[in-house]
């Protein structure tokens, strides 16, 4: 009898994954439904005794499409796995904590000293100091604190979040866990967009199980399950829809650490963000700070998509360049053209093009280039990318999903829109580049949010404005 | 007569059932939708009662949140996925082709109700676009004919 892991995931499950689980169960094979490795060029990829096979369409055609021993699979072996070293390896509910046990013994100064030694920034777009906000819900004085989890991963190209509660949900309840002894909060609630059913459903699982484990004896993890709003990725209208209202985001300050959900002190956090703290707490701040380039520190789970030979996910140290993400790893476009352009960080990132490719990917070397690291996803276009599209698409997407709360992002986008298309239809074109960029500038100096402050970053850099 | 009071049993039913959770209101409101398609304004007064807020705020939550619906949806829902890495892969020709042979636009319902056609801003499913769902059922490297059959 062979043991065979299978994935659980939703890109393998629509690519067949279920069926191919059912037919090595009735051949009498052993199978694990475990979460994906993160290759979706090779899903469905099948484990079996160590061997591993991808994609793979049928069980009686698995030598073309053999890998070898998926521990010498390159692609797996470079990447430095911190955050997804359990991802794909192992049945999502099996889970051991006793590790976890004795990190909870520690004080909570300590754990907080290893975040501000790791020099972990928010994985989720703002890049900001992780241990501030620690330390800051720490401090705040109050009967009631909460850690929430941003899963709102709305942004296209992005899908780490989904991957790491498909496929290793304990990874983040640990998160949960540690960052809730640091800083006083005894209750979690992670909102989780409504898109993503099968992260719903394995990680509803996880807490059942973590309760039978004794984990959640004196920490409450609750899943919400947002109703389809971009927005909400955005930390205050995260909470205004967590307290049951429209997503409308409030200004700040007050920030959240102090006076978030419910006015109570608040951790909100990405997915991925949390889901570093296991590996800053085991290796130490200082060896987690090592890793990267210069203040960018530690591991990031980069996401290749769109049109991409080899997209998926790679978790490497910061500092990797464009060309080496996309040539090396990726394999180049999917359709063999030549690069058009890329858009680093999802919808509200920039578009960069091939004499850029060399800047290394940390938080300040993509600032420079007027981009960010967003959530760590990359959107391969090729050389047929119609560049002033892109530049109405992300009008018409912050047109979308504004929450309307404040006028330069409600009507700003609109009219952004409109200028572009009569550029387009040629109806009007005389000065309209420059009405479009007055409104860039309005937008990013007057939105309340980064929806409406960061939507002229997509806009300028695809049209090539300053 | 007598169907109405039992839909509106169980609507009552839902929206009590969520009381004291966390978001509650719109959690409740997901919840009809998944039972019974589309919310209506009979369902929006239920949920304010039961949640003591105006049916204006519970309206101003249903037209905030695009899963919310007010209408019904064909009984083939087809929802094409319209974002940037769907883009690279042909996302745009893929919505043309298919709005243009079913002859509805998308956010529309076609006439007999069979077919209804809806944008969808990412399926995380960035790596093998264009993605798309018919009801439930996820489709990746989408062609025309996978949602027209």
């Amino acid at each position: 009898m062979s043991r065979a892991l299978v994935p659980y995931e939703t890109l393998a499950n629509a690519l067949g994954a279920n069926g191919l689980a059912r037919e090595l169960q009735r051949r009498g094979e052993q199978v694990t439904r475990t979460g994906s490795f993160g290759l979706s060029w090779l899903e469905p990829m099948l484990v079996i005794d160590g061997d591993a096979y991808g994609p793979v369409r049928n069980l009686d055609e698995l030598d073309p499409v053999a890998l070898g021993p998926v521990e010498q699979l390159p692609t797996l072996s470079q990447q430095h796995r911190l955050i997804f070293d359990r991802c794909g390896r192992v049945d999502p509910m099996e889970y051991d904590p006793a590790w976890l046990f004795e990190q909870l013994k520690r004080a909570p100064r300590d754990l907080i000293e290893e975040v501000k030694a790791s020099g972990l920034r928010g994985r989720g777009g703002a890049g900001f100091p992780a241990h501030i906000k620690w330390q800051t819900v720490f401090e705040t004085e109050a009967t009631q604190k909460y850690i929430v989890v941003n899963a709102d991963e709305g942004d296209s190209g992005t899908f780490a979040d989904r991957l790491i509660m498909e496929g290793d949900p304990f990874r983040l309840i640990e998160g949960m866990l540690l960052s809730g002894h640091a800083t006083g909060a005894s209750k979690g609630i992670v909102y989780l967009r409504s898109e993503y059913p099968v992260a719903a459903e394995v990680f509803a699982k996880a807490i059942t199980k973590a309760k039978a484990l004794g984990i959640l004896e004196t920490f409450d993890i609750e899943l919400f399950i947002g109703a389809g709003a971009y927005i909400c990725g955005e930390e205050t209208s995260l909470l205004e829809s967590l307290e049951g209202k429209r997503g409308e985001v409030r200004a700040k300050p007050p920030v959240p650490a102090v006076s978030g959900l419910f006015g109570c002190p608040t951790l909100v956090h990405n997915v991925v963000t949390l889901c570093a703290v296991s590996a800053i707490l085991d290796r130490g701040g200082k060896a987690y700070a090592e890793l990267g380039q210069g203040a960018s520190t530690g591991t990031m789970p980069f996401q290749l998509a769109g049109n991409i030979a080899r997209g998926g996910l790679f978790e490497l140290p910061f500092g990797i360049s464009l060309r080496e993400l996309i040539e090396d790893w990726g394999g180049g476009t999917l359709s063999g053209r030549p690069l058009g352009a890329v858009q680093v960080g999802g919808p509200l990132g920039a578009y960069l093009f091939e004499s850029q490719l060399d800047t290394p990917i940390t938080y300040e070397a993509l600032a420079e280039l007027g981009a960010g690291v967003g959530h760590g996803g990359l959107v391969v276009f090729d050389d047929s990318v119609n560049l002033i599209a892109q530049a109405h698409y992300a009008f018409e997407f912050c047109a979308h999903e504004s929450c309307g709360k404040c006028t330069p992002c409600r009507i700003g986008a609109v009219r952004g829109k409109e200028a572009i298309e009569s550029l387009i239809t040629g109806e009007y074109t005389h000065g309209q580049l420059e009405v479009i960029a007055d409104l860039c500038d309005v937008m990013e100096q007057a939105s309340l949010c980064q929806m409406g402050g960061m939507t002229p970053i997509p806009v300028r850099s695809a049209l090539g404005l300053k | 007569m007598q169907r109405t009071d039992t839909i509106r049993e169980s609507i009552g039913e839902i929206a009590a059932s969520c009381v004291g959770q966390i978001g509650a209101p719109i959690t409740a409101l997901r919840k009809i939708l998944r039972s019974h398609g589309h919310i209506e304004d009979e369902h929006i007064r239920i949920v304010a009662e039961v949640f003591n807020l105006s049916i204006a705020d519970v309206r101003g939550i249903v037209s905030f949140y695009s899963d919310l619906r007010t209408n019904p949806t064909g009984r083939k829902h087809i929802r094409i996925c319209q974002a940037e890495a769907c883009q690279s892969l042909g996302a745009r020709e893929l919505t043309k082709d298919v709005v243009e042979a079913l002859d509805i636009k998308l956010g529309e319902t076609s006439q007999d109700g069979s077919r209804s056609l809806e944008a969808v801003y990412c399926l995380g499913l960035c790596a093998s676009g264009p993605s798309a769902m018919v009801n439930d059922r996820i489709i990746v490297k989408t062609r025309p004919e996978d949602l027209l059959i």
